[in-house]
């Protein structure tokens, strides 16, 4: 009896930031002047109405878990690594590049534009990391800093060099030759290779971190650094592999973006998953069993969002409203329980 | 102004800091708290400053019963407590230390604070600057101008907690002088202390604390031997350390020096065999640390070279170090030493892997248990390290060190730590030392420097003096050479 | 990034910097009293909108300025509240905020996008606009640009001058000794917080309905960032923060007054570059390069060094302070 009791009461108490988000997010819906049932419905049909946008909420878990996985390997050495965004668009540039430079046809164009998307993200995050190490910028303006000039590189690169024949357009590129695309489901976008190499990482950084050496030292770094460091931990070398590592997986899963989903470059090829990915990390307490629990409720948002301004003409961003909220009230309620709580105990 | 303690309780959990401690100090005397660290001291005397909630007892000042609940409340009844690491802003000037916090309304009253702090430095022939930065001043400094602000705000009684710590001998004659006029003045002085010559040179009474009670109290003239029994209840005995034959060179500096923003330290030569002890002596701040930071390898040499048993490591990062057979344990164990929030057994894993990519949990867990009992450590191995006490934290750095060593660098080894922790420690040290490591070690207690090195070597303002055999050398000779080039 | 403003002179760069100004001083003494608030980006945007949305609809200048710094406030206090009272932390607090800000922005925004909106009346002063070379630069001005040029004034004064500002300076360097002189640390953390999160609606409030006129998605991204790399960059001392400000805010409109010199150059490097501008000054001021060369400096020459460009941040910021 006790037992379903107590885990009845967890489940309550996860759930109860997203309860509270809930409300907070129906009183800015009235303030708007819009109905918030109907807009909560619109969310929820656009994300389960078609077997299509199911496979669509895939597709935007893969971007979204990648990010994760790469994020909680420089959030456990304590590293704020904002810089996630830029390091996806990173590895979207360096795809489509390899993807222009290569003639055509080419075996294993697809592995190779894995392989970019992998390295291209990698110098990015290396970037933030030398930075952060070297010129003791804290990583969070390193990271801010580079997300507007990877930003910025990518316009300059669909508006210039790269742009179609016709004429430079907001929809990015010429579509990348069939050759370069990630193939997909028939009749839905989702790629299960992405979606494979999506859960694979993730899965990777659970054992990395509960069960490497690699893991534990990141651990340590990021409790204690300079105890870290006497112990034999050097505090250097690990935090340039965490963003490298990290940067890898957030430029996977730009590339991702680029040969599965959009098969070209668009300006928004990040579209924020990467600042999304850091919500990800915090609501899971950063562990990685949680994580694709809360990337599934955080796709289904996602994919369900656009349909507000289709059908209510409401923002899309009201999704981001109700992410960013629960993450909020994640964060009170954890401080209230610890604070208040504690005084029944 | 007298004060008065009658029966104070105060209770962590299951631990008994004050079982019942009543004291009295007239107006006009210095007092002495005399006890060994954790007897209780300092949590009393927390109490008394309004720093601590008590859970018994009453505080009397003048025969009123008074009740502080914060340290400004303390101040304002007359009593203020000068910390062993007084409570000051480092990055501000001395006399924006002096003004803050005094006084309501908006403007700083500078040129009134600034004569008024000139003027009391120079009753007491302190030497302080009064736009220098806190940071620059020495420990002994820090105190003069805490002293210095205590005053005017008007205490009558000052409370002096270990306050001979890392001050200078000149230093310390000159507190000691200041408090005698103070006594003269009608204050009361409270002189909390581990050092027996110290209170038995400067007080009129001392009341001895031992495990939470008041174990004695006695008038001027005191015996040391009557203190020290009633401290710990034993006669001390003295230690018995055998000689160990010196073996080949471990670490030779040649003419090294460290430079760094705050300080340099020039032209250090020094050999060290396997087996052999150094000590190494002087005020926080003259250049120890740095020497024993550079021959761990944390440090870069700016000169000089470095050789770790016959190698030149002078520009070898420091994991090449740790592999030499190198170890360094710092003195802030929390801190610097251990990872709070990992339990013992991460730090098992941590520091000597378990073979391969994988951790092998068992293995370290395992691992950790046979250190546990080793060690005599008071905790088991899933116990986060902040969870251990003091001197368990201590115990655990040592245990988490490799074995074979061929330098063992320790800051400050037994600072903090009891009699009995102290003599355990070291009995493993000197246990390491007869397999054949070399030890580096500081300290403050001129005692322990002499009593385990063979060497010692004195470090002020920056210069390394020669080293001193330990046997010829006597306390005083040893606090003078300290203290001798200080201003 | 601005381009209502015509003229680029100095008077228009020190318009168009006001709410950098008002932004990165409210930070500093947030800071300075210990707490980091890391939304600043979207408050900025959230009071922008805010301002120019309440402005708009009721007509009245004040109260959307009025509605502005309410909102400014009342973000901050959740990161005072959740980070002094609640434990949690805040850089994660103040991540989490920005973005929540920034979409709300958007949603709530979405009506007033792109709508002609009331602007803040330009108000040149009599007699002290005739002053030669310094009357018509700073005396020329909108009536919210007098504004901040007191509140860099006031905000010195009080900071290096009162008593007060002197327990605010003990609170972020040393919470503990300033609770043993009777400082009310955690009151201090939150009146100062909610202080720079009531300057930082008002920075919104100036952009939409000042510089920047009217409301669009995504008004000022950016902004917050680089106003809280000011901070650092002017080594949290109001005089020195505000001269940043003034600096970015001049490379900004040096930006756009260069676009038509080198046509060639694409704008996408004019979009980039204040970001990594804002990296290379926070090298400059951070980095142990810079340190290794003050070596090479005269003794003098180094203190001016040091006071120009070196700053170390209050001890205790971003640390929980719990009174035993």
């Amino acid at each position: 009896m006790n037992a379903s009791r107590s885990s009845l009461n967890k489940v309550t108490l996860a759930l109860l930031p997203v309860f509270i988000a809930l409300l907070f997010t129906f009183l800015v819906l009235l303030i708007a002047g819009a109905n918030p049932l109907a807009a909560y419905g619109n969310i929820l049909a656009g994300a389960f109405e078609s077997p299509r946008k199911l496979a669509d909420v895939a597709v935007a878990c893969v971007p979204l878990l990648l990010c994760s996985a790469g994020g909680l390997i420089t959030y456990a050495a304590g590293l704020w690594n904002i810089g996630i965004e830029g390091q996806m668009i990173a590895g979207a540039l360096a795809t489509t590049w390899l993807i222009n430079a290569l003639p055509l046809p080419s075996y294993g164009l697809l592995p190779l534009s894995v392989v970019a998307g992998l390295v291209g993200g990698a110098l990015w995050g290396l970037l933030a990391g030398v930075l952060r190490t070297f010129g003791q910028v804290n990583e969070i303006f390193a990271g801010l800093g580079l997300n507007f000039v990877a930003a910025a590189l990518t316009n300059y690169l669909i508006f210039g060099p790269w742009k179609p024949p016709d004429g430079a357009t907001m929809s990015g590129t010429d579509p990348f030759p069939q050759a370069a695309w990630m193939p997909t489901l028939p009749q839905a976008r989702l790629s299960p290779v992405a979606l494979i190499l999506a859960l694979a990482a993730i899965g990777a950084v659970y054992v990395l971190l509960r069960g490497t050496h690699w893991g534990l030292k990141l651990k340590a770094i990021g409790l204690n650094p300079q105890a870290a460091r006497r112990l034999g931990a050097d505090t250097t070398r690990n935090m340039l592999l965490a963003f490298a590592v990290c940067g890898a997986l957030a430029g996977l899963a730009g590339s991702l973006q680029a040969t599965a989903v959009y098969r070209r470059l668009i300006p928004q090829i990040s579209g924020g998953y990467g600042y999304l990915s850091l919500l990800v990390i915090l609501l899971s307490g950063s562990r990685a069993e949680w994580v694709p629990v809360v990337v599934f409720f955080f796709s289904v948002i996602q994919v369900g969002s656009p349909r507000l301004e289709l059908r209510l003409q409401l923002d899309s961003s009201l999704g981001g409203i109700l992410q960013a909220s629960v993450a909020l009230f994640f964060l009170l309620t954890r401080g209230l329980r610890e604070r208040f709580g504690e005084k029944k105990g | 102004m007298r004060v008065e303690l009658r029966d104070i309780r105060k209770y962590f959990g299951p631990v008994r800091a004050n079982d019942g401690i009543s004291l009295r100090v007239e107006s006009g005397t210095i007092h002495g708290l005399l006890g060994e660290n954790g007897a209780g001291k300092t949590t009393l005397m927390k109490i008394l400053s309004g720093y601590q909630p008590y859970d018994a007892g009453e505080i009397l000042l003048d025969g009123s019963p008074m009740r502080f609940t914060s340290p400004a409340e303390a101040i304002q009844a007359g009593i203020g407590m000068l910390h062993q690491d007084p409570m000051d802003f480092p990055p501000l000037s001395v006399l924006d230390n002096f003004l803050l916090g005094r006084g309501k309304g908006l403007g700083q009253r500078r040129r009134e604070g600034r004569k008024k702090l000139e003027e009391l430095c120079q009753r007491f022939g302190f030497g302080l600057d009064p736009d220098a930065p806190v940071s620059s001043l020495t420990v002994g400094e820090r105190q003069q101008l805490e002293l210095v602000r205590l005053l005017s705000l008007g205490v009558r009684v000052i409370i002096l907690d270990e306050p001979t710590t890392g001050i200078s001998a000149p230093q310390k004659e000159l507190l000691f002088g200041t408090l005698r006029a103070l006594a003269q003045e009608g204050l009361a002085v409270i002189f909390v202390s581990h050092k027996l010559d110290e209170v038995e040179a400067l007080c009129s009474r001392v009341t001895v604390l031992r495990q939470g009670k008041v174990a004695g109290e006695v008038a001027a003239p005191f015996s040391s031997d009557q203190l020290v029994q009633m401290m710990f209840n034993q006669r001390l005995k003295p230690s018995r350390r055998t000689d160990v034959p010196l073996g080949e060179v471990v670490l030779d500096l040649q003419d090294a020096s460290v430079r760094t923003y705050r300080l340099n330290v020039e032209h250090m030569s020094l050999q060290v065999r396997s087996g052999e002890v150094i000590g190494l002596a002087g005020l926080e701040g003259s250049g120890q640390r740095l020497m024993m930071l550079a021959c761990a390898g944390l440090e870069r040499l700016a000169a000089g070279r470095l050789l770790i048993a016959g190698q030149d490591m002078t520009h070898e990062p420091y994991r090449r170090f740790l592999e030499a057979g190198v170890a360094f344990v710092p003195a802030a164990r929390l801190e610097e030493g251990l990872i709070p929030g990992l339990n013992l057994s991460e730090h098992v894993a941590l520091v000597s892997g378990t073979g391969g990519f994988f951790v092998h949990w068992k293995d370290a867990e395992a691992r950790a248990q046979k250190m546990i009992a080793d060690f005599n450590i008071v905790g088991h191995p899933g116990m986060l390290v902040q969870e251990l006490s003091g001197g368990n934290q201590q115990r655990a750095l040592l245990a988490l060190l490799p074995e074979g060593l061929r330098l063992l660098i320790l800051e400050h080894p037994t600072r903090g730590l009891d009699l009995e922790s102290t003599r355990w420690i070291w009995n493993k040290l000197l246990q390491r030392r007869e397999r054949g490591t070399a030890i580096l070690f500081t300290s403050t207690d001129l005692e322990e420097l002499i009593e385990y090195s063979d060497r010692i070597i004195v470090f002020s303002g920056g210069v390394m003096s020669a080293p001193v055999d330990a046997k010829r050398i006597t306390v005083e000779e040893l606090g003078f050479m300290i203290g001798g080039q200080r201003l | 990034m601005t381009d209502s403003l015509a003229m680029v002179t100095i008077g228009a760069v020190i318009a168009a910097s006001a709410p950098l100004v008002f932004a990165s001083i409210g930070e500093t003494l947030t800071e300075r009293a210990g707490v980091v608030n890391l939304s600043l980006d979207g408050t900025i945007l959230l009071t922008a909108m805010t301002g120019f949305a309440v402005a708009f609809s009721s007509g009245s200048l004040a109260l959307g300025f009025l509605a502005a710094m309410a909102v400014g406030a009342v973000v901050a206090f959740i990161v005072a509240y959740g980070s002094i009272a609640l434990g949690q932390n805040q850089t994660a607090l103040g991540f989490v905020l920005t973005l929540l800000c920034a979409d709300m922005s958007s949603f709530i925004g979405n009506p007033y996008v792109r709508k002609p909106g009331p602007s803040v009346p330009h108000m040149p002063i009599p007699g002290l606009v005739s002053i030669p070379f310094l009357g018509p630069v700073l005396f020329n001005q909108d009536a919210v640009v007098y504004l901040s040029y007191l509140v860099i004034i006031v905000s010195w004064l009080w900071v290096s001058r009162t008593q007060p500002g002197l327990r605010l300076r003990g609170v972020g360097e040393r919470p503990e000794a300033a609770h043993a002189r009777g400082v009310a640390v955690q009151r201090t953390r939150y009146l100062y917080t909610v202080l720079g999160g009531a300057l930082v609606g008002l920075a919104g409030a100036t952009y939409s309905l000042s510089v920047k006129l009217g409301w669009s998605h995504g008004h000022t991204t950016g902004i917050g960032w680089i106003a809280l790399a000011i901070v650092i960059f002017g080594g949290w001392h109001p005089l020195r923060v505000a001269f940043g400000a003034y600096l970015f805010g001049a490379l900004k409109s040096l930006g756009s007054l260069m676009q038509p010199a080198f046509p060639d150059v694409p704008t996408q490097v004019f979009q980039a570059a204040p970001f990594a501008l804002m990296i290379l000054a926070l090298l400059l001021v951070s980095g142990d390069f810079t340190e290794r060369l003050l070596f090479y400096l005269p003794p003098r020459g180094r203190r001016l060094f040091n006071a120009l460009l070196r700053g170390t941040p209050p001890a205790a910021l971003g640390k929980p302070f719990r009174p035993d």
